[in-house]
């Protein structure tokens, strides 16, 4: 307790574990390629989820132009929209979000944050990539394929994602899910060395409670993966077998166009609920890692500790536990036993108090700050924002009875981008701004950032805000076109122009990003190794970037807690987690 | 000089922005021609709590954004300042785990009252099956004896496109009403009970308010009061596949004489079964 307020006596615990052997690099394809270095690793992952989350970003384009413009593109037709759609959310959920979380962030971010020189299992690492890349071009592959990608939605709910009469049926829903396997078997890999990492190989004096908010947010958001992600798995396979050799798990009785089909006896609704049991911890596989990656930013940003840290930590692990029992509620009105309604309803509001405290405690930490408008921090506050309004119409959506009128309407589409899609990608534009001089050695260009972010900030909220308005009205959601649809003005139409422009001009201006990401390589100011006089332990390593075994001849010894900022008394605004103690320093 | 104070009003910029959004919001919220469909049916209370919902939920955005652009204005970076120190405050953070918990049992006790009577169709409510195929919809009410029969999927040709169980005698009387639209009399409770021959189907018409899907290997329901007499779209809110959006049907509330009107024009089971036997006449959907 007194441990937070920057309390150092008998602080660094003599190591638990013994120094791990590195594995040592000698040729270019095991430096580079086949590499188990979880930093070259972390790049490698955050590549490919970066490159397939562009994929996705077209195809949202697809979406929102067929959307505003009703034929106006001939290659665009009923099956291409269906097409799209379900690549877009699995890619976006799945391979891009989940891998460059906890691929990315975590492989990176873990072992610096903790003071080890990698991660505990860097083979088991290096092939959790290489699953992982597997995974993701058996998934790009199936637009290739005759018949093209699954169009089954990205639930890929049955009897509809197994049947002829779905795009893809062929081949696509085949790569889907075997590409879904694959996904699973890499992340189970990367997230038991994530895991485990955090768990026994921090450096001496790194208590649990002295972890930054980051490494606590994926941490909990990889356990939570481990436990979810067989549920998917198990549904994956059984669904497989359905499409492949005919059995019925998910398929009852059926008759497709005039076609009496041989399945019998399965339960399509067990489907959802294998579904949404990793789905909807899913939600937070995402947002845990964006939670704390967010308190880091602001704290470091606003030169104050993160206001209430045990609160925090505390949050996480009751939003994690939580959240693998409201997975109901995708449910409400799927035909299930209504009587779910009441518990899963309890369930998910419940889990709105940890939220909301966790809001409630980054604004106070911005209370008697001393605030760096960096274009970190423009983005970690553009995820409060977003963050905020989506996270306040989940509490509709949540409510049961709130949710029948809204559910399956664009309301829920503009709900879950709001508060899992564009909050999320908020904050990891933050932290690649954030961490990009301690990965490069250099800074990115901060007017280029802040241009980036007024736009993708302003315009995201443009796009997703006003389309809970549409929900509201009743307009459903997968509905490749309206057609004409007597309670929908004209007005509706408009504004779903005005969305898809804006759609347009918020996906270009990416572009600014990139041009920054790229230039900034060579071009970009020198940082040195610490650019932000950070607190925390990966702004500490001797050489900027890290070099293989992060720590040089010897692990640092840890003081004291990450957010010693602004500490009375201290010389600077902040102190370095392995900083022996000051004289006086400390005071209780 | 100059510059700095370009950088600082720069800086004074960002809680503005944030004020804007807010006031944005608002705007857009009470300016926007977008609102609920008129109800139609005995719902109103799944207004009340979506209206309830609103104004909790606003509060909480405003608060939550006003505060931090505030935050923002005051505390930004100016020469000379240093930031509090203060880890933790754990009289506050009660207080505010206090305060919030109320917000959600304000907004959780009235929904689940609502959803108790949403899933509580009242006796004697009129049993009405809607059943749903790629990509129309179909409708059986019950005859004379007030009661539908038997029926199974297994059971579906072209002579008999529900499956309605031709050795259940309760159900020979039985309506089938193929063409997509169905009445319904003004002000009596109705059950509608929810079948699919072949993949998810959602019965949604945006004016009842209420909505549940059709899964196929059960019978789920939902019940409703029409309250108003008119003419209403029926859309699936399930993906069904490509031709998806083109399920419609139509509801059409009457007046007591006119429905009955309309119920005596449509075939039961028995006489459907006797006009197909000669003919080829197909009932299947392609």
């Amino acid at each position: 307790m007194t441990d937070l307020t920057g309390r150092t006596e008998d602080a660094a615990p003599p190591a638990e574990v013994p120094e791990m052997e590195l594995f040592h690099a000698h040729s270019f394809l095991t430096k580079y390629v086949f590499c188990q270095d979880a930093k070259v690793i972390a790049i490698q992952y955050a590549g490919t989820a970066i490159a397939i989350g562009l994929v996705a970003l077209v195809l949202s384009w697809v979406i929102r132009i067929q959307l505003a413009f009703p034929g106006a593109v001939a290659l665009i037709d009923a099956k291409a929209y269906y097409q799209a759609v379900t690549m877009h959310g699995m890619i976006m959920v799945v391979y891009m979000l989940t891998a460059i979380f906890l691929g990315g962030f975590g492989n990176y971010l873990i072992p610096l944050m903790v003071g080890a020189r990698d991660m505990v299992f860097p083979f088991v690492n290096m092939l959790s990539y290489w699953v992982y890349l597997l995974a993701t071009l058996v998934l790009a592959a199936s637009y290739f394929a005759p018949g093209g990608p699954s169009g089954a939605g990205w639930t890929l709910y049955p009897p509809q994602s197994i049947l002829t009469g779905t795009p893809g049926y062929d081949y696509g829903i085949v790569m889907m899910l075997a590409s879904l396997v694959l996904f699973i078997v890499g992340f189970t890999m990367g997230g038991l060395n994530y895991v485990v990492t955090v768990l026994q190989a921090r450096t001496r004096g790194m208590t649990l409670m002295r972890m930054p908010l980051t490494v606590w947010g994926i941490f909990a958001a990889a356990v939570m993966a481990l436990l979810a992600f067989p549920g998917l798995f198990v549904a994956c396979v059984m669904l497989l077998l359905d499409r492949t050799l005919g059995t019925s798990f998910f398929m009852p009785a059926i008759v497709e166009f005039g076609e009496h089909k041989a399945y019998v006896g399965g339960s399509p609704i067990l489907f959802q609920h294998l579904f949404w049991f990793f789905g909807h911890p899913e939600v937070y596989i995402v947002a845990l890692p964006a939670f704390g990656i967010v308190s880091d930013l602001i704290s470091v940003h606003a030169r104050k500790n993160i206001f209430g840290y045990r609160m925090m930590v505390w949050a996480i692990i009751a939003i994690g536990v939580l959240s693998m029992v409201v997975w109901g509620h995708h449910m409400y009105v799927s035909g299930m036993d209504p009587l779910f309604g009441f518990f899963f309803a309890v369930t998910t509001l419940a889990i709105a108090v940890p939220t909301a405290l966790k809001v409630y405690n980054w604004v106070i930490t911005l209370w008697r700050a001393d605030i760096r408008f960096t274009t970190p921090m423009l983005f970690a506050l553009g995820f409060l924002v977003t963050f905020v309004n989506g996270g306040l119409t989940g509490l509709y959506l949540g409510n049961v009875i709130v949710d029948v009128p809204l559910s399956k309407t664009l309301f829920v589409v503009a709900h879950f981008h709001m508060v899992m899609g564009i909050a999320p990608v908020l904050v990891i534009f933050g932290a690649i701004y954030h961490w990009y001089p301690k990965i490069t050695g250099r800074m990115m260009d901060e007017t280029l950032g802040k241009v980036h972010f007024w736009i993708t900030f302003l315009g995201a909220y443009a796009i997703f805000f006003p389309m809970h308005y549409l929900g509201v009205l009743g307009v459903p959601r997968r509905f490749y076109e309206l057609g004409e649809t007597a309670f929908i003005p004209d007005s509706a139409h408009l504004l779903n122009v005005s969305i898809t422009v804006i759609a347009l001009v918020v996906g270009f201006a990416q572009a600014i990003f990139f041009y920054n990401l790229f230039a900034s390589l060579k071009r970009g100011k020198p940082a040195g190794g610490n650019p932000w006089r950070a607190a925390s332990l990966e702004w500490q390593t001797p050489e900027t970037p890290p070099g293989h075994g992060n720590w040089g001849d010897e692990p640092p010894i840890v003081y004291r807690w990450a957010y010693a900022y602004s500490v009375p008394g201290a010389p600077e605004d902040y102190i370095p987690q392995n900083e022996p103690p000051i004289r006086g320093e400390h005071s209780s | 000089m100059t510059l700095m104070l370009v950088a600082g009003s720069a800086e004074m910029l960002v809680a503005l922005v944030m004020v804007l959004v807010v006031a944005g919001s608002l705007a857009f919220h009470f300016l926007s021609p977008w609102r609920a469909t008129p109800i139609a049916s005995n719902w109103g209370f799944i207004d009340d709590t979506v209206a309830l919902t609103f104004w909790i939920t606003t509060a909480g955005f405003v608060a939550v954004v006003l505060f931090m652009a505030y935050c923002l204005y005051r505390f930004r970076h100016q020469p000379g300042r240093r930031a509090a120190y203060e880890p933790e405050n754990q009289k506050l953070e009660a207080w505010l785990a206090i305060v919030t918990t109320i917000g959600v049992v304000l907004l959780l006790a009235p929904g689940l009252l609502v959803w108790g009577q949403y899933i509580t169709a009242p006796e004697g409510a009129m049993e009405v099956e809607a059943v749903g195929v790629q990509w129309n919809w179909s409708f059986r009410l019950p005859g004379a004896d007030k009661t539908l029969g038997a029926s199974d999927v297994r059971l579906v040709d072209g002579a008999n496109p529900l499956g309605v169980s031709p050795s259940d005698p309760r159900g020979r009387d039985d309506l089938i009403v193929a063409d997509g639209e169905l009445h319904l009399p003004l002000g009596k409770p109705v059950k509608m009970l929810l079948r699919s021959l072949d993949v998810l189907h959602d019965f949604y018409v945006p004016q009842i308010r209420a909505k549940m899907d059709l899964v196929p290997g059960l019978v789920s329901y939902l019940w409703f009061t029409p309250t108003k007499i008119g003419r209403y779209e029926i859309l699936c809110a399930a993906y069904c596949g490509v031709g998806h959006p083109q399920m419609r049907g139509t509801l059409i509330v009457d007046e007591e004489a006119d429905y009955a009107k309309w119920l005596s024009a449509q075939q039961s089971f028995k006489q459907s079964r006797k006009s197909d036997k000669g003919g080829e006449k197909s009932a299947s959907n392609e």
